[in-house]
């Protein structure tokens, strides 16, 4: 995270972007987010806001999109308030990128449970493929970021590639999703672990058995 | 009205207090750096963490924390030592240990608390966060590695201000107080900013370096600059004044001052005039006092005297200079030095009524020809209050930008007795209207159609006058009390052909009007009035002599000498009595203190400090046509002569107002 700055404001970044605008879909889910607020407090939907337009942003580039400075001033003019203020949230949410992002952007998570789980060797395969941490590789496919938790530590370790969470993960799992990427296939999504469905114990249970087939109150035996 | 236990004593807080203002009241010191009190509550310092019963049981933010009936607040209990000196512990983990290289040094909050409620000691041996140089202007010097980040600036700007500029970008440690792109800080409180940092982040730019607090004597004063007469405190050391400090003054200026009050101070070491001139052959020659005082006896006017006054000049001056006139036997005097001629008969129909305090009062607002951001920024303010308690804002003039939410009416002076139906409805239903009138619309003679606003739009009632007129110049009501108002205005001056005009630093007049008249300028610097001069008697700056000076609600107030005239300058009064012996009369007086007594008797309210009683407010006459195409101000920065002498003042004309960029000094 002492990575983050903003993408330096040069003419060519202006030249690009500077006629951003929202495209008639993600218009109009902004116009949906801003009417969640009452009148004059429009600026609440500046999260939302930002998101679409990160992602319309990565439509335009085949990406997870990114948050240039044209854009979040168009959405600072978008919902009439400082842009100060909307350059403070965009810096402040990490899932807001501030710089541009490869294709798949890999973020591993290093937090405690997958950590213990092994995310180390994640983040090393990561690096055997050429990735670093806060950066693109040069053929712009691969963005690594070490990030902290993502609420999958039942299936941890976990890496969450663009919008997609791929749990349960070895290196060799890891790899096969990567290689599936590259080669612009569509891994499933969620568990990679095959004897697992979803979060359910893998094999037998080993806890709260008696509920397995009714209700069972065990405030009795604390 | 909560009743709190506060160590022990028991004491009643009012209804809606904090804990801490609870502790305040009953006379313990509460350390804080985010909390102040004019501005809204951040609660993320942890400084003023206090034991409070009932509760959780643990250390409470007192400022975040309302007062309620029944509490028993500690603030010495070892549960509270521990707390603060923990929380200094974490604010020094980041903070450099570059006292002896910062500016803040012998003035600074964490300095000072640290010494009073840290440990002393660090146990933390790892490696200190950096944060790299924000570009914030040219008044504002940053080293942003000293931010504790108390936000107090950001608030500043967005809410007193109105100005959103600053920001914080990034979070938790890596959380830093920017501007925009790091742009400059582009409005006329900004410096405030620096006042408020309590720590060595945001320093003075122009005093970086130039002394530390405790060498400098500290003198009360008023800011001259516009016409709000802000308290100030000139800090000097020697011969020179090296900063000038806001005092706070909840009826005036609160604790805010603008930029160029602030920053004109290196002007009065500029372009001074510390000698006589005469003119000779057409050129300006260096004089002594003899030659110069036997130039002006050789003038021998006779009763052909007329005096200007300047901008900034004090009462005493003024009065002395109508003395010395008077004694001549002439009574042209003029304070309104480009032409303004309104009728002055009553000075409540020229003053600003409803107080500076009294306006934020006013639920419904007219602004008729005035820049408020230029000609009184401590007053906007003040309007920014008005309009975020819900008070509707409308302008008469050209654009500009508002810190507040407002409505303009267009430029047609003719709005004023047949106003739009949004601003009708909202006068009509008003408890407390107001109107403020400045020097654009004084120019176009709209006062009387003003006066009928006030009377057709009941401006006027019990507790209660809405009538405002907003001058710029610092000598303005001071000079009308005196007498400084012909009936023609300066024009009468020019019609009179003086053989002698009297030039009170008066810098502004187009003295091609008076050019078969010998214009004797006393004055401190060098610039427009002193090019026209054919004698230039070298007098003291508002720093380097006492004065009253009155304000634009009509505020007497007094201001202090901090140090000397440069050079063979001498105070004004004493070169006006200087010339009554040159021109064989006499004024009456030999001593400031005689001087003054005899303004007093004179004009009794010029010896009472707060404000003056004009009586009540005279009717005025309806329909007005024409429109106001300009403000008088064009440049906020270079209003006077000193501001122009100043080098702060002419980069932040350059850069701020006009673009200019400037490559920054290599360090």
């Amino acid at each position: 995270m002492a990575d983050r700055h903003l993408e330096a404001d040069t003419p060519e970044l202006r030249a690009r972007w500077g006629g951003f605008s929202f495209a008639p879909a993600w218009e109009a889910k902004a116009k949906t987010a801003i009417a969640k607020y009452p009148d004059g407090r429009q600026r609440s939907a500046v999260m939302a806001l930002l998101d679409f337009a990160q992602r319309q942003v990565g439509e335009e580039t085949g990406t997870q999109g990114w948050l240039p400075i044209p854009v979040m001033e168009y959405v600072a003019k978008y919902l009439d308030m400082p842009i100060i203020r909307v350059v403070e949230v965009a810096s402040f949410y990490t899932m807001y990128n501030l710089v541009p992002v490869g294709k798949f952007h890999v973020q591993v998570c290093g937090t405690t449970p997958c950590m213990l789980r092994g995310s180390d060797d994640i983040l090393a395969a990561c690096k055997k493929r050429g990735m670093h941490k806060g950066h693109t590789t040069d053929d712009g496919m691969w963005t690594l970021t070490e990030v902290e938790c993502m609420g999958n530590c039942s299936s941890a370790p976990m890496v969450q590639i663009n919008d997609g969470n791929y749990e349960d993960l070895t290196v060799d799992r890891f790899d096969a999703v990567l290689d599936a990427l590259a080669a612009g296939q569509t891994p499933k999504e969620g568990t990679q672990d095959p004897a697992r469905h979803t979060v359910e114990p893998v094999g037998a249970l080993s806890t709260l058995q008696a509920m397995v087939s009714e209700n069972h109150d065990y405030r009795g035996e604390w | 009205m909560p009743k709190v236990t506060v160590d022990g004593v028991e004491l009643e807080v009012p209804q809606g207090a904090t804990v801490l203002q609870a502790c305040e009241l009953a006379g313990k010191e509460i350390p804080r750096f985010c909390y102040h009190e004019r501005l809204s509550i951040a609660g993320n310092c942890r400084m003023c963490l206090v034991e409070v019963a009932p509760g959780p049981p643990k250390p409470q933010a007192s400022c975040a924390l309302p007062a309620t009936d029944g509490q028993v607040i500690k603030t010495d209990s070892p549960m509270v030592k521990a707390a603060r000196e923990g929380v200094m512990e974490f604010l020094l983990i980041n903070h450099p240990l570059d006292c002896p290289i910062c500016d803040q040094g012998g003035e600074c909050d964490l300095q000072d608390q640290s010494v009073a409620y840290g440990r002393g000691a660090s146990r933390f041996h790892e490696e200190k966060r950096a944060v790299t140089e924000k570009y914030m202007g040219p008044l504002i010097k940053t080293t942003m590695t000293r931010c504790i980040q108390c936000t107090r600036c950001v608030r500043f700007s967005e809410e007193v201000a109105g100005v959103d500029e600053i920001g914080a970008l990034y979070r938790g440690e890596n959380m830093q107080i920017t501007t925009y792109l790091e742009k400059a800080a582009k409005h006329e409180l900004s410096a405030n900013v620096i006042d408020l940092c309590p720590v060595g982040a945001l320093t003075s730019g122009p005093y970086a370096f130039e002394a530390r607090p405790w060498e400098l004597k500290k003198t009360l004063s008023i800011d001259v600059s516009d016409a709000l007469g802000s308290n100030i405190r000139l800090d000097s050391r020697g011969r020179e004044v090296l900063r000038i400090l806001p005092r706070i003054n909840d009826d005036v200026n609160e604790e805010w001052l603008s930029d160029k009050g602030r920053y004109m101070v290196d002007g009065l070491t500029r372009r001074r005039l510390d000698k006589p001139w005469l003119r000779r052959d057409g050129k300006l020659v260096a004089a002594t006092w003899d030659e110069a005082f036997a130039a002006v006896a050789k003038i021998n006017p006779g009763s052909s005297v007329a005096v200007v006054a300047g901008d900034m000049v004090d009462c005493e001056t003024m009065f002395a200079a109508k003395a010395l006139a008077g004694a001549l036997g002439s009574t042209q005097l003029e304070g309104r030095q480009t032409g303004l001629d309104y009728d002055c008969s009553s000075l409540a129909a020229v003053n600003f009524n409803s107080g500076f305090a009294g306006i934020e009062e006013a639920d419904a607002l007219l602004i008729v020809g005035s820049h408020v951001r230029w000609e009184a920024a401590v007053l906007n303010a003040r309007l920014r209050k008005v309009a975020k308690k819900g008070g509707k804002v409308f302008l008469i003039g050209p654009e500009w930008e508002t810190t507040f939410p407002a409505t303009f009416l267009g430029t047609d002076l003719s709005v004023l007795g047949n106003l739009p139906k949004e601003a009708a409805d909202t006068f009509a239903k008003a408890e407390r209207p107001a109107l403020i009138m400045g020097g654009a619309a004084l120019g176009k003679g709209a006062l009387d159609a003003c006066l009928a606003f006030a009377a057709a739009n009941r401006l006027v009632k019990d507790g209660w006058n809405g009538f405002n007129v907003l001058h710029m110049a610092a000598a303005r009501m001071g000079g009308l009390m005196l007498g400084y108002a012909q009936k023609g205005g300066i024009a009468d001056l020019v019609a009179a052909k003086p053989k002698m005009l009297i030039s009170l630093g008066a810098d502004e007049v187009d003295y091609t009007r008076f050019a078969d008249s010998m214009i004797v300028y006393i004055g401190h610097h060098g610039d427009k009035g002193a090019h026209a001069a054919d004698v230039i008697l070298p007098a003291a700056a508002f720093s380097e002599k006492p004065g009253a000076y009155v304000n634009t609600e009509g505020r007497v107030q007094f201001a202090d000498k901090a140090v000397f005239a440069p050079g063979d300058a001498r105070e004004d009064w004493t070169i006006l009595r200087a010339m009554a012996d040159a021109l064989g009369v006499t004024v009456g007086f030999d001593s400031f203190d005689q001087l003054r007594a005899a303004m007093i008797a004179a004009v009794p309210a010029l010896g009472r400090e707060g404000l003056a009683e004009y009586g009540a407010l005279p009717k005025g006459k309806a329909g007005i046509s024409g429109s106001i195409e300009a403000y008088p101000i064009k440049d906020f920065y270079l209003t006077n002569a000193i501001a122009r002498a100043s080098e702060t003042m002419q980069r932040c004309s350059a850069e701020l107002l006009h673009g200019e960029t400037f490559a920054e000094a290599a360090e």
